[in-house]
C-alpha cells in the first residue's frame, strides 16, 4: 500500500510540498526511497532535517502543510498522503532496527542548555548534538518528552515512540536532567556561570485558559492539561497509580483544536456514556486535524457545534452537574478571517453533565520570562524573538509556545531547528 | 533520588524530614514549596518548605500524615529516598519592614511560617505569633518560633497547654492591645478564611498561604485555580501567598474536596494492606474534632439564625388508647 501511495508522488523539480513543511523534510526523497524499496534510507532522509519522525507522522495537521501545497491539488486530485508514507517510513525503521543515529560532528566543546523537554527543544537538541555541541537539556517534570508525553494521549502518540527517539538523542551524546526547574532551581543565571554559552528556551505553554463564566470553578471542571496529564503522565486511571481521577460518564469538553479530540476520546476510552465537543463556531472553522475529528466522530462523540457555555450549575457538593450553553449562528468574518459566531438571541440549552474539560487554549508559561531580568516580552507574556529566534538577550533563544502562545508540535520543532542554526552561527563567528 | 538525612516525630501524625537538595536548599526563599513524588506511580503533591541550609544542602518539609502520598511519605525513614523533589516554586514571601506583624501559625502551617517569621524579623519587624493547635501534642516548632519572635501566644482548642480557644481569639487579643501594622496567616483554609475575617473587621492587611490540589505545580493544570478579588489565579505560579480579605476561602473549600471520597478509599485500601498502621485512631479524632472539615462545612450550610428559626419537632407517638393495650 505504501509503495502504491509512493508512486503517486510526482517528485516534481520544484517541490511545493517541502515550501509547506515547518522543519523543510525533503520529502520527494524520502516517499521516493520508500517506492525504491529502501525503506530504511527512507527513515534517513526523514532524520536529516527531523528529530522526531514518528512524531510528525502522528501529530501534525498534514492537510494544512505539505500536503495542502501538493500539486495534484491543483489537478483538482486527492494529495499524497505524506504523513502517512512518513509515520511508515519512521515506523519501519524503528520496528527493524534500522535506527541509524545520525553523523556527528567532532565535538566543539561547547556548552549549551535547553529548557524544556518537548517538541521545540528535542528537535534543537537534536541539531545541536549533531553539529557538535555539547547540549544538556533540562526538564521540570519528572519524565522527558513535555506536550509528547503529558498532553498527546497514548493512542494517539504511543509513549515508546517517544522514548525510542529520545534515547536516540542519548545516543547521541545529548544530556537529560529531569525536575529542575529552570528560573526556579537554576537561574538563566546560574547556567551562565556553569559554562553554557547558549540557552535555549522552550518551556512551552503552561497557564491554561478558562473562560471565565459562572461556576467554572466547580469540581469536576478540568482545564484538558489538567485532565489529560492525570490520564498520561501520572496514569491515574489504573489502579495502582497514587493520582486520582474521577471517571466521568457525561463529559462535555468545550474547543475545537487537537487538545479537545485528544481529551474527548480519552473520555470515551475510560467510560463515557456520553462524550461531546461543544465549540462556539461550525466544524468548518475546527482548528484540529482533520483525521482527529473523523476519528472521534467515528467512535461516537456527539459534536455540539455552535454552541457557546455560558454557565456551570453545581450540585450541593460543588460537582458541576449541568452546562448551559448558548446557540450560536455565523456572522461576518472578523481578523482571523473565520465568520465570527454570534448568539441567537433566547436560544438556551442545559444539558446534564458530571464532568467538563475546558480545552479554549493557553497562555506561556511565566516561570522563565518573569525571572530574567531584561528579557523582552511579546503579547501575553510570550518571549519576544527576532527572524532568528534570538530573543533581546543576544545569548538566549526561544521558541515554540513560548513564542508562540499555543501551536502545533511541528511548528515547535521548526523553532527548535531555525534557533539551532542561529545558535551556530553566532558561537562560531565569536 | 533525593535522600532523607534525618527523621523526627512531632506529634502522632506530624513528621519532619530534613531532605538532600543542594539545588533547591541554594534557591529557596522564604514562601516557596516543592512538589514531592515518592516513587513510580506515586502522585505529585505540593509541600511547603520550612527551613533550608544551603551550606549543607538540605531542606526541611513538615508533612502531616492525612492522605495516601503523605503517609507513604511518613513511612520512609532516615536514609531512604524520594523519587522526584522539584522546586522551589512559587513566588517567595514578599519581605519588609511592616512595623507589627502578627505570625497565625494553626497545626503544620506553623512549618511554613517560620521561615517567613525569620525573614521579618530579620527585616526589623516586631513579630508577634499566634501558635494554634487541637491539643498540646500539635503545637510544633514553638522553640524555632521562639527564637525569631517578640511574643508568643498559644491557644489550643482543649485548653491542654497555653490558652484555650481558638487561634482568631489569640489575634484578637494582640488587635485589641496594640496596633498592628500587618497580618500572616497559615494552616487549614477555614482557620484562614476565619483570621481573614476578624482582620478585615480591623482593616489590617492580611497575607495567606494556600495549599491546593495540584498535579505539575508549574503553571500547567490549573488544578490549584483559586478567585481572587474575582478573577482566576493559580497558587503554583501567582501564589501561594495572596491578599487574604480578596481569597473566596468558600469556593476553595469546595475544590479542596474534590477526591475526598477517593482519598478515603485509597487510604483504608492502603491499610488493609498495610495493618501495622491505626486508622481507628485517625477516625475517631475527626469524629470529635469540631475544626474537621466535614463539620465546618456542615455548620456552614445554614445560618444560625435560620437553625434557631425552627420549630421543635414532636415525636411521632403511637395512639394512646393502642398504647394503653399493648404490654410490650
Amino acid at each position: 500500500m505504501a509503495l502504491t501511495e509512493a508512486q503517486r508522488c510526482l517528485d516534481c523539480p520544484n517541490p511545493t510540498c517541502m515550501e509547506g513543511c515547518p522543519v523543510s523534510i525533503n520529502i520527494p526523497s524520502f516517499i521516493k526511497n520508500i517506492e525504491r524499496g529502501e525503506f530504511g534510507k527512507a527513515a534517513k532522509v526523514l532524520k536529516m532535517t527531523s528529530s522526531l519522525p514518528a512524531v510528525c507522522g502522528r501529530v501534525c495537521p498534514q492537510e494544512k502543510q505539505c500536503e495542502s501545497k501538493c500539486m495534484h491539488l491543483k489537478m483538482g486530485k486527492k494529495a499524497v498522503a505524506i504523513g502517512s508514507l512518513e509515520r511508515f517510513a519512521a515506523d519501519y525503521a524503528r520496528e527493524h532496527g534500522e535506527l541509524s543515529a545520525p553523523v556527528i560532528a567532532p565535538a566543539k566543546g561547547i556548552k549549551v542548555a535547553v529548557v524544556g523537554s518537548g517538541p521545540a527543544g528535542l528537535s534543537f537538541a537534536g541539531d545541536m548534538a549533531k553539529m557538535g555541541y555539547d547540549v544538556t537539556v533540562f526538564e521540570a517534570l519528572h519524565e522527558i518528552g513535555g506536550v509528547l508525553k503529558y498532553g498527546i494521549p497514548e493512542f494517539r502518540l504511543p509513549n515508546a515512540i517517544v522514548d525510542v527517539e529520545i534515547n536516540t538523542l542519548e545516543q547521541m551524546g545529548v544530556k537529560f536532567v529531569k525536575d529542575c526547574v529552570i528560573g526556579k532551581t537554576l537561574s538563566i543565571a546560574d547556567l551562565e556561570a556553569d559554562g553554557f554559552k547558549g540557552i535555549f528556551v522552550a518551556s512551552g505553554a503552561g497557564l491554561p485558559n478558562f473562560m471565565n463564566i459562572p461556576g467554572e470553578n466547580s469540581i469536576n471542571i478540568m482545564s484538558s492539561n489538567e485532565y489529560l496529564t492525570r490520564v498520561n503522565l501520572m496514569d491515574a486511571s489504573n489502579p495502582e497509580s497514587d493520582t486520582p481521577m474521577r471517571i466521568g460518564k457525561r463529559v462535555a469538553v468545550v474547543g475545537g483544536g487537537n487538545t479537545a479530540m485528544d481529551s474527548v476520546r480519552t473520555a470515551l476510552r475510560l467510560g463515557a456514556e456520553k462524550a461531546m465537543i461543544i465549540y462556539r463556531r461550525s466544524e468548518a472553522e475546527m482548528p484540529a486535524r482533520l483525521e482527529e475529528v473523523k476519528h472521534a466522530k467515528e467512535e461516537g462523540v456527539e459534536f455540539l457545534t455552535l454552541h457557546n457555555p455560558i454557565e456551570y450549575i453545581a450540585d450541593e457538593n460543588g460537582c458541576v452537574k449541568q452546562i448551559v450553553l448558548q446557540k450560536m449562528e455565523l456572522g461576518e468574518p472578523d481578523a482571523s478571517g473565520r465568520r465570527s459566531p454570534v448568539p441567537i438571541e433566547g436560544a438556551i440549552e442545559t444539558i446534564d453533565i458530571d464532568t467538563a474539560v475546558v480545552s479554549v487554549g493557553v497562555s506561556p508559561n511565566p516561570l522563565v520570562p518573569t525571572s530574567v531580568e531584561g528579557l523582552e516580552l511579546g503579547r501575553k507574556n510570550t518571549i519576544a524573538v527576532n527572524e532568528k529566534m534570538q530573543s533581546s538577550i543576544p545569548t538566549i533563544f526561544a521558541g515554540g509556545d513560548i513564542v508562540r502562545g499555543g501551536a502545533t508540535v511541528i511548528l515547535a520543532m521548526g523553532d527548535g531547528r531555525k534557533a539551532a542554526a542561529s545558535m551556530d552561527e553566532m558561537l562560531s563567528a565569536k | 533520588m533525593y535522600k532523607i538525612v534525618s527523621k523526627e516525630q512531632f506529634s502522632q501524625n506530624v513528621f519532619r524530614l530534613c531532605v538532600e537538595a543542594p539545588l533547591i536548599a541554594r534557591a529557596c526563599r522564604a514562601g516557596n514549596f516543592v512538589i514531592v513524588r515518592i516513587a513510580d506511580k506515586g502522585e505529585r503533591i505540593p509541600l511547603t518548605i520550612a527551613a533550608s541550609d544551603a551550606e549543607k544542602g538540605i531542606i526541611t518539609l513538615v508533612v502531616q500524615r492525612v492522605g495516601l502520598s503523605s503517609t507513604r511519605l511518613c513511612e520512609l525513614n532516615e536514609g531512604d529516598e524520594i523519587l522526584d523533589v522539584v522546586g522551589p516554586l512559587g513566588q517567595p514571601t514578599h519581605i519588609e519592614n511592616h512595623g507589627t506583624v502578627v505570625c497565625a501559625g494553626g497545626g503544620v502551617g506553623v512549618a511554613p511560617m517560620l521561615p517567613i517569621a525569620t525573614a521579618l524579623k530579620k527585616a526589623g519587624n516586631r513579630v508577634i505569633s499566634v501558635l494554634a493547635g487541637r491539643s498540646k501534642e500539635l503545637i510544633i516548632l514553638e522553640k524555632e518560633v521562639r527564637a525569631v519572635s517578640d511574643e508568643v501566644i498559644i491557644m489550643t482548642d482543649d485548653g491542654s497547654y497555653g490558652d484555650k480557644g481558638l487561634v482568631t481569639e489569640g489575634v484578637e487579643r494582640v488587635i485589641k492591645r496594640e496596633k498592628v501594622d500587618k497580618c500572616f496567616a497559615i494552616g487549614p483554609a477555614v482557620m484562614m478564611k476565619f483570621v481573614c475575617l476578624l482582620t478585615k473587621k480591623y482593616e489590617i492587611p492580611t497575607e495567606v498561604s494556600l495549599n491546593t490540589i495540584m498535579v505539575d505545580g508549574t503553571g500547567m493544570c490549573g488544578a490549584c485555580r483559586v478567585t481572587v478579588d474575582g478573577k482566576t489565579k493559580f497558587v503554583c505560579v501567582d501564589g501561594p501567598e495572596f491578599d487574604g480579605h480578596k481569597v473566596d476561602f468558600d469556593g476553595m473549600l469546595k475544590r479542596l474536596a474534590a477526591f475526598k471520597d477517593m482519598e478515603r478509599e485509597e487510604i483504608e485500601k492502603y491499610n488493609d494492606v498495610h495493618c501495622e498502621a491505626d486508622p481507628a485512631q485517625n477516625e475517631d479524632a475527626e469524629l470529635i474534632d469540631r475544626n474537621a472539615e466535614w463539620r465546618v462545612a456542615l455548620r456552614g450550610k445554614m445560618k444560625a439564625k435560620d437553625r434557631t428559626n425552627i420549630e421543635r419537632c414532636v415525636m411521632p407517638e403511637l395512639d394512646p388508647v393502642y398504647r394503653a393495650r399493648s404490654l410490650r
